[in-house]
């Protein structure tokens, strides 16, 4: 199966549990998690079932291309579920036979593992899902969003787009992958790979990087004053994004790190009280309403 | 009467395998509790756990609870009775009670009499008290709980099912949206629900559903296929038990495989291969029978043979990543030198208030030189303890240390012996991080010896100048075991400084460096009341009675070893018959000389009134000057010698003098030659601290 029909399968498969299918969204990020359709969803009352794939940039560990595993940028397929299914394991496993994997013909397991993001305020507790010793999906029940105590519950499925590709194709190289008929993952993405790499290494400009993201929280709070949740949670993952950039270039110092950290932290929190807020003045319509998937 | 058979079974999403053995035996204590508290005989428990289940089984339960005959006190006799005849205080008290007033006795209590009565409680069935053993469940206490879906409950993982039967009925009851019932699930992919027609079948139900439910059974099963696996191959497969255990609850059905991989990996040092094997994916490292590591490993699958090769290959691909990632750290790391690495410790924080690992290392120098100024030590020596206090914290900031942090000060020495630092650095780099805990083995070499009591003499003196002293249970950072781990070091080395002094010196340092929040003087109090209650628990382990041990505490903290060789010496005289009256005699005088505690008044010979008196300080001129040759030549026993030689002079000198005098004058001379006295006696130990059980 290429990389293409996995995607299509799960968006088959979710679309089927009632999930929304949704696009990646447009600013830079470290995780599907960090998307609004995923973060702010996740907050207050409303029901919200989705489903997408998000290119997840993670600067530092960009390899030039060079290394058969890690990437600057890789694919994540987020599931969230709020509340969470009582049979999400079992939806799960359902999964992954429709990706060709027979939980009878390997050892599948979930192993805990428990997930925090210091800069989103948030937690949960859950597992990392191996498929024959190989972690496959990051699998959590959502406790803390922004801050917020999570009631109900949003459950979050990650798959690892690229490691389960190398498992089902057999491939040790992540560049081999078959992306879709000749087209290889390596046609697609290594100058990406190569180029992004040497930027967030070596070209990146620091003291723009360090002036950006003071603009940026000042924007995020200008804007959160504004009232004006969903630009304003822009600005803070362009922070985040930024802060990953020069964190890459060990440009910031340990001691400064928890700084830089907490900064960040303080402006999700920030919108994700605001969220709540404005979600409350509206009535949480999402809940009121028996919303239909037919 | 039919002796019935209880279920209790809580199905669960994978519980982590850290918390699985504690939950079963804390669900088991509870129920057993319950039953106790509410007299309900049974004959066995047995618990059951596996990551998806926490089981308990009891086996020879009665249809009801056992009666009960109380007995209840009532108000006293002069209330409960007047004019011969119950007043409206005993008729209350036998309402309440549910007793006619001529249920009432009266019978003695504290030497008066009260209203008594006997009550009679008929056993409940067992079947209508059941139902309670939800409350069982829902008090069950996890290191970590979570929400899910909407419910209110806070649970180790959602709760899937409940299966709760007193012989074949099941026991009704709701937690979340779960009803407790007879259907129990099997594994996961090779078994499927499977109802129980009585508790009794609960272990070969899910057996034949391919769930080892008893977790000892299914250890065992592990144990033994991994140990079959290594006589076939002639391997040396060490099990480690907590790898056991965890590998143990992260299945339900174990089948045990190996694998291999690529030869060229064993250039990589063994602990890193070892590390990245047992702590990333959970697989036991396998040896030849030299013990050396071979490229293969042995891993425990949750299923059955089917298969197998898949999860092989599998695992085999996974481990190959993991190994290639160690490969490139390592072969990245070597490229740049520890002591090129030295700057990047300036912005690693130590401690928000004590400044850089940098700024840890230049005082961890300083007082391994401190330290080596107190032992005859060579130039030599001296030098590799600087070299390696210089580079010992360097490897925290390689990729290996980053990715296995256990392997701190391993990484260290072969990264040192790369660069050229000579094998004794890289050992003392090495071994300045010994012993690691209790039990431990301290450094072998003299510089890992300085280094490693340097380091941690710096956390400790830094620790608690800023406050930061163990309270209670509350101990972060471990400094109990550190205070214990510069003891060991202290005797293991043979050492013979005084210790205080050392302490001093690097409080002193440390106020001059400004990282003092307290005064001096309260810091050096803490710290020495700390090494000593870690100084007592010591001679604890070393079989010294803790008497004994609070005895020769007192002259404790300055010379450790002179002090072990006392408390061992005191503890072998504890059997001989003289030592009770030599006791006495030091006891007598060491609690007499108390009185004159405040006194500085000094001994006046002219006002000697007795021949005891003059007698008795002959003695103990000869004794001082005899334990002072014999101190500095280290030897207990004979100090003890020139001691005990005052014991007759001593029991003469009670025996015909009145300490006590009348005249004023007399009376302050007398207890200035027992404070004299007590000096040299509690130079040894403080005697009257002795304790004798029995009066033989």
């Amino acid at each position: 199966m290429n990389v293409q029909e996995m995607i299509l399968t799960l968006q088959d498969f979710w679309g089927k549990q009632n999930c929304l299918l949704l696009q990646p969204y447009d600013v830079e990020k470290g995780a599907g998690t960090m998307n609004p359709m995923t973060f702010l969803k996740s907050i207050g009352p409303e029901p919200w079932n989705a489903a997408y794939v998000e290119p997840s940039r993670r600067p530092a560990d960009g390899r030039y291309g060079e290394n058969p595993n890690r990437l600057y940028q890789h694919h994540q397929f987020q599931v969230v579920m709020k509340p969470s299914p009582d049979n999400i394991q079992e939806l799960y496993l359902e999964s992954l036979k429709k990706l060709g994997i027979n939980p009878d013909e390997h050892d599948i397991r979930f192993v805990e593992d428990n997930w925090e993001a210091p800069t989103l305020a948030a937690w949960g507790l859950g597992w990392e899902v191996w498929l024959d010793g190989m972690e496959i999906t990051q699998f959590t029940y959502f406790q803390q969003v922004g801050g917020l105590e999570a009631h109900p519950v949003t459950v979050e499925i990650t798959y690892g787009i690229e490691r389960l590709a190398s498992y089902i194709q057999d491939k040790e190289n992540v560049y081999d992958l078959e992306w879709v008929g000749d087209f290889t993952y390596g046609d697609v993405f290594r100058q990406n790979e190569y180029e992004q790499s040497k930027y967030s290494f070596e070209a990146a400009d620091r003291t723009m990087l360090f002036d950006l993201f003071a603009t940026y929280e000042k924007e995020a709070k200008r804007t959160l004053e504004l009232g004006l949740v969903i630009p304003s949670y822009d600005y803070v993952l362009k922070c985040s994004h930024v802060f990953n950039l020069l964190d890459a270039q060990g440009a910031i110092s340990v001691t400064e790190r928890t700084g830089y950290i907490g900064r960040v932290r303080t402006l999700a929190r920030n919108c994700a009280a605001t969220y709540y807020e404005s979600r409350e003045k509206l009535g949480f319509p999402m809940r009121k309403e028996e919303k239909s998937y037919e | 009467m039919n002796k019935k058979t209880l279920l209790f079974e809580i199905g669960l999403e994978e519980m982590p395998a850290r918390f699985v053995t504690d939950a079963m035996n804390e669900f088991a204590d509870r129920l057993i509790k319950w039953m106790e508290e509410r007299r309900i005989d049974y004959d066995h428990v047995k618990r059951f756990s596996t990551p998806r289940r926490l089981a308990v089984q009891v086996t020879g339960l009665p249809e009801k609870q056992e009666d009960m005959e109380e007995e209840a006190k009532g108000p006293a006799e002069k209330i409960a009775v007047k004019d011969g005849s119950w007043t409206k205080a005993a008729e209350g008290f036998a309402r309440g009670q549910g007793v006619s007033p001529s249920d009432l006795y009266m019978k003695q209590y504290k030497g008066e009499n009260y209203v008594f009565t006997k009550k009679h409680t008929e056993g409940k069935d067992l079947a209508a008290l059941l139902p309670e053993i939800k409350e069982v469940m829902l008090q069950l206490t996890f290191p970590k709980n979570m929400r899910w879906g909407s419910y209110e409950l806070r649970y180790v993982r959602p709760i899937k099912w409940i299966t709760a039967l007193f012989d074949k009925e099941v026991i009704p009851f709701e937690v979340t949206n779960v009803k407790s019932g007879r259907t129990t699930w099997g594994h996961r992919f090779l078994g499927e629900s499977a109802e129980l027609l009585s508790a009794g079948d609960y272990e070969n139900v899910l057996l034949s559903q391919h769930v080892i439910a008893d977790p000892e059974e299914r250890k065992s099963a592990i144990n033994n296929q991994i140990k079959e696996i290594a006589a076939t191959e002639n391997w040396n497969v060490p099990v480690n038990e907590g790898l056991l255990e965890e590998v143990n609850n992260l299945v339900e059905y174990p089948t045990a495989l190996s694998g291999n991989f690529d030869e060229s990996f064993l250039d990589v040092p063994s602990e890193v291969l070892i590390t990245s094997m047992r702590e990333h994916q959970r697989y036991f490292p396998v040896m030849n029978q030299e013990g050396e590591l071979l490229a293969h490993f042995i891993t425990v699958r949750n299923g059955d043979h089917r298969h197998l090769e898949n999860v092989q290959k599998g695992n085999e691909k996974v481990l190959r990543a993991r190994l290639s990632d160690a490969e490139f750290f390592f072969a990245e790391d070597k490229k740049v030198s520890l002591e090129e690495r030295l700057p990047k410790l300036g912005s690693v924080v130590y401690h928000e208030d004590l400044g850089t690992v940098a700024d840890k290392t230049e005082r961890i120098r300083l007082f391994a030189s401190l330290l080596a100024d107190k032992i005859q030590l060579s130039d030599e020596i001296r030098q590799t303890a600087d070299r390696a206090a210089k580079l010992c914290k360097a490897d925290l900031v390689t990729h290996m240390v980053d990715e296995f942090p256990e392997l701190e000060g391993r990484m260290g020495e072969y990264y040192a012996l790369h660069d050229g630092e000579t094998p004794e650095t890289a050992l003392a780099v090495k071994e300045h991080y010994l012993p690691k805990q209790s039990g431990d083995k301290t450094p072998s070499s003299e510089a890992g010896s300085l280094v490693s009591t340097a380091d941690k003499l710096d956390t400790l003196v830094t620790s608690f100048g800023i406050g930061n002293i163990p309270t209670g249970s509350q101990d972060p950072h471990g400094l109990r075991r550190q205070t214990a781990a510069v003891l060991q070091i202290y005797l293991t080395a043979g050492w013979e400084f005084n210790l205080t002094d050392l302490i001093e010196e690097a409080v002193d340092h440390t106020a001059s460096l400004g990282l003092l929040k307290k005064d001096k003087e309260s810091v050096l109090k803490d710290l020495q009341e700390f090494f000593k209650l870690r100084w007592k628990n010591l001679l604890k382990d070393r079989g010294v009675r803790y008497d004994v041990a609070e005895a020769v505490m007192e002259t404790g903290l300055n010379y450790p070893g002179l002090v072990v060789k006392k408390a061992e010496f005191l503890m072998n005289r504890l059997d001989s018959r003289e030592f009770k009256k030599e006791v006495e005699a030091f006891s007598r005088v060491t609690n007499i000389s108390y009185k004159a505690a405040d006194s500085d008044k000094m001994m006046d010979e002219g006002l000697f009134e007795q021949q005891e008196e003059k007698d008795l300080d002959a003695a103990v001129k000869e004794a001082a000057k005899e334990a002072s040759e014999s101190l500095a030549s280290d030897s207990v026993e004979k100090t003890y010698k020139s001691l005990q030689k005052l014991v007759p002079y001593i029991h003469n000198y009670f025996d015909n003098i009145m300490v006590m005098a009348e005249d004023e004058k007399i009376k302050s001379n007398r207890l200035a030659q027992m404070k004299q006295t007590a000096a040299l006696i509690l130079s040894f130990a403080e005697f009257q601290k002795i304790v004798f059980h029995s009066q033989s």
